[in-house]
């Protein structure tokens, strides 16, 4: 079912190339050197047209449509079609497509100092982004000198309040995870395995990694919860509330197969729900077994997707004995998922997060525990209206792989990625450098940790504890009473 | 036009502070004298004096100032206080008219002491129990509004130039051994005297010049704790935020000061590692508190005084010594009109906080 059109202009000097760099079998050889074009199988993932030496590929929206109606548009069309053909599950990779589901950061706007106090150059003042992630005691304790005693428990310290998401070996490549672990490390910052285990050659990065305990457990073992700063006990995901995982045994093949502890071509199931926790009360069970495999010397962090009764989950993980609280929003990534339950099931991290840190306040435990938000985080100004509205912190994945050359195609699922991010095909992977690649990752984080200074200089702001739910910093616009309550901000101009 | 408390107004301020170490108490002329000079660093719009060791003759009891609004707010009120407390004392505030304040509410002082019964079923010490009589008063009392409510002090506040609320209260009748003064440059006419300075909660009270962008985090943050910030202003904010961590917490006054104006985190780094750990704790555990933007406060509390910039220091901030009285101001001019050579005069650093005391043989 086409899509797209490949085309190319006089330019092309036939040196194949873009035959080389196609990994969907969309452009073939010819005889004599000619381009063969098979536009069904094109992707729009841009990688002939980065490569082509003269600038000569187009990929172009087919021009050929559907006929649409007031009801049904290409895509309803497109897919009953696919459907009708195959009698399968859509899949879908990356976010939520959801073109009717509002945007949320970009419908607000931030603040400025004018007049009444001055604001802040970064470039000539500190201007602090340290954030410490853990739970916090209710109070102080002294000895009997009356000095304080540091009695917090372990806490996860970022130079940058930028994270990277979880994405696991498997879906994506050891060489990506490579990049992640040097910047995280470089950048004084964390990255995170995902379900799919770590890799041993990563494990000299443990003092920058999180590393994940999902519903399927893969890759678990006591080495690898205690060669980590911290575990992440993975509930949901954004792209896939309720969802479990599925990755296919193709993909499960020698270090996969190993990291994962999953023999050599057989599916990894992750079942939806953890088989051991079917209520609250056993996902503290959970959390302190891994404190107790741990020593007590790493905070856990429970990830859950950004659902209809998030605040209320949120408030239980807070009193299930975990230390940070991870949530992932309705645009969240994904290497694969359902199309209906990706772009239909859940709400927008704004909102969660807003919920969330509202009604942690009012039951008084929001300084218990930290908030890491995720799910649509582009750029550092939503990374900023994240942390106003409420987070700690924030964590990016799709951002992480546009960084190392995803340009969105979404084809994630089909393991045949061009830029060699989410596929195991050892050709593809060998297509990212993992060295050049965390130095793209570090000039990325670095390049928004500037932005982020100079948002909170023009604000008055030097550290970004003082940003932490600073709601007024927030106006709204073109959004009804009820989003702005739900949100906890004013309208511009009121 | 909406007034303070539904909308948050910010300003620019003067302040002012005296303290005597020696205990020696000293009437309202001086203080009043010196915020004077600073006339055009307000606007007409607020101004007011917290004083310390003014009531001796009812040191025991919680003394109350309250603004009403009207007669049945009052009835309310004093319906509400005679439930819960033993009222000593009560009166008006003696004022004098003058042209230049106008629209005064009734103003009423209460010398009580908590129902020794109900503050037994309470299982709460007579601090907690008064406090949390005030800011219920605050809350739900419509027309009523609690100005001060501490031991042998009180706050005397309202909308006009500062000199002319030391003469409308008469201030120079009262003596006491420690007063702060504010005068005040709201950026709005929200003409409501409960928004003037000092504000107050029991013995503490906070006179504070400037505007703090850490506002809304600090807000929501101590609101979590049982306070609730009726007036949207930074001094109320402040206010309670130290209550907290001194009475609740048990911080020091001078741990306060490392947590809301915490030193910057390459400051910690070089301190010795005993420090360094200290620092950290009071920056990783009470980190919704930390106070940004420009603040200089002066701090009134039982027996002493304490006087803090924000870390960059964004206001101005003058300390001065003679003899044994301290003084505070935000220019020196406001000192030297009443203290021409002083032994000492200095302006203490950004984030570091001055605290005096009374002497320990003042007898106090």
């Amino acid at each position: 079912m086409r899509r797209y059109r490949i085309r190319k202009d006089e330019s092309c000097i036939s040196c194949l190339r873009c035959v080389s760099e196609c990994s969907f079998g969309a452009i073939e050889k010819g005889t004599d050197r000619s381009l063969v074009f098979h536009h069904d199988k094109c992707t729009d993932c841009q990688r002939c047209v980065s490569f082509c030496p003269t600038g000569a590929i187009y990929i172009m929206e087919d021009e050929n449509r559907f006929r649409q109606n007031s009801v049904f548009r290409e895509d309803d069309i497109r897919e009953i079609l696919l459907q009708a053909e195959t009698g399968g599950v859509l899949l879908s990779s990356m976010g939520a497509s959801g073109k009717s589901v509002p945007i949320y950061f970009d419908k607000l706007l931030l603040n400025a100092s004018q007049v009444t106090n001055p604001s802040i150059d970064p470039l000539r003042e500190p201007m602090e982004t340290a954030v410490f992630l853990g739970q916090r005691p209710e109070g102080i304790q002294r000895d009997q000198n009356g000095n304080i005693v540091d009695n917090l428990p372990p806490h996860l310290e970022l130079k940058t309040p930028i994270m990277f998401s979880a994405m696991s070996y498997g879906a994506i490549s050891l060489n990506v995870h490579k990049a992640l672990a040097a910047a995280a490390e470089e950048l004084g910052t964390y990255w995170n395995t995902g379900e799919g285990g770590l890799h041993e050659s990563l494990y000299p990065y443990k003092e920058n990694t999180i590393v994940q305990v999902a519903s399927g457990r893969f890759g678990v073992h006591g080495t690898y919860l205690n060669t980590a700063a911290a575990i992440e006990i993975k509930i949901g995901q954004g792209a896939k509330p309720g969802i479990g995982g599925h990755l296919t045994g193709k993909k499960i093949i020698g270090d996969v197969s190993k990291t994962r502890m999953v023999p050599e071509g057989l599916d990894a199931i992750s079942p939806a729900p953890h088989h051991d926790i079917y209520s609250i009360e056993d996902l503290a069970q959970l959390v302190m077994s891994i404190k107790e495999a741990t020593h007590y010397t790493k905070p856990v962090i429970v990830k859950a997707a950004a659902v209809h009764n998030i605040a209320p989950i949120a408030s239980g993980i807070a009193r299930s004995g975990a230390d940070i609280i991870s949530i992932d929003g309705y645009r969240g990534g994904t290497g694969a998922a359902p199309k209906r339950i990706r772009d239909n099931v859940g709400i927008p991290i704004e909102l969660a997060i807003a919920a969330v840190d509202q009604r942690l306040r009012e039951e008084r435990i929001r300084d218990r525990v930290s908030i890491i938000a995720s799910g649509g985080i582009r750029n550092s100004s939503d990374a900023v209206k994240a942390i106003a509205l409420g987070a700690d912190a924030v964590s990016i994945g799709t951002a992480a792989l546009c960084a190392l050359g995803c340009h969105i195609c979404a084809s994630c699922h089909t393991g045949r990625c061009a830029w060699g991010l989410a596929t195991q095909d050892p050709v593809l992977t060998g297509r990212l450098d993992p060295e050049k690649g965390a130095a793209r990752l570090v000039n990325l984080v670095n390049a928004w940790t500037r932005e982020i200074k100079e948002i909170m200089g023009g604000m008055g702001i030097n550290s970004i504890e003082a940003l932490k739910g600073n709601r007024l910093a927030l106006r709204g616009v073109d959004l009804n009473a009820k989003e702005l309550e739900v949100l906890g901000i004013g309208y511009a101009g009121e | 036009m909406k007034k303070e408390g539904e909308v948050r107004i910010s300003s620019g301020c003067a302040i002012s502070g005296i303290f005597c170490r020696d205990g020696r108490r000293i009437t309202g002329e001086a203080i009043k004298k010196s915020i004077a000079v600073m006339h055009n660093r307000s606007n007409g719009l607020g101004g007011g004096f917290a004083a310390y060791g003014i009531y001796p003759q009812y040191k025991d009891y919680f003394a109350l100032h309250i603004f009403y609004e009207s007669q049945a707010a009052r009835e309310e009120t004093e319906r509400f206080l005679d439930k819960r407390f033993d009222i000593i004392n009560l009166s008006k505030i003696p004022v004098r008219q003058t042209p230049r304040i106008s629209d005064a509410p009734l103003i009423w002082r209460y010398f009580i002491t908590p129902l020794p019964h109900l503050l037994q079923d309470s299982q709460l010490d007579e601090d907690e129990y008064t406090s949390r009589a005030t800011i219920r008063i605050n809350d739900s009392i419509t027309g009523a509004y609690v100005v001060s409510c501490g031991k042998d002090m009180g706050v005397f506040k309202a909308v006009g130039y500062p000199e002319d609320v030391a003469d409308f209260y008469r201030i120079e009748e009262y003596e006491g051994y420690s007063w702060t003064a504010h005068g005040r440059y709201p950026t709005n006419t929200p003409g409501w005297w409960a928004g003037s300075h000092p504000f107050s909660l029991l013995d503490l009270t906070v006179v504070h010049n400037g505007e703090i962008s850490s506002y809304d985090a600090n807000r929501r943050a101590v609101e979590m704790y049982g306070y609730s910030c009726n007036l949207l202003t930074d001094t109320e904010v402040i206010t309670y935020i130290l209550d907290y961590l001194t009475r609740k917490q048990g911080l020091s006054l001078k741990e306060c000061s490392e947590v809301i104006a915490a030193p910057f985190w390459t400051t910690i780094s070089i301190k010795d590692e005993e420090e360094k750990k200290r620092l950290s704790y009071l920056r990783k555990m009470f980190s919704s508190f930390l106070i940004t933007g420009p603040f200089s406060i002066l701090v009134g509390f039982r027996g002493g005084m304490m006087a803090l910039n924000d870390r960059l220091k964004l206001r101005s901030l003058v300390a001065a010594e003679k003899g044994n009285t301290v003084y505070f101001s935000s220019e020196e001019a406001a000192i030297r009109v009443i203290e021409e050579n002083p032994d000492r005069i200095w302006a203490p650093r950004g984030g570091e906080a001055v605290i005096v005391t009374l002497d320990k043989e003042a007898g106090r």
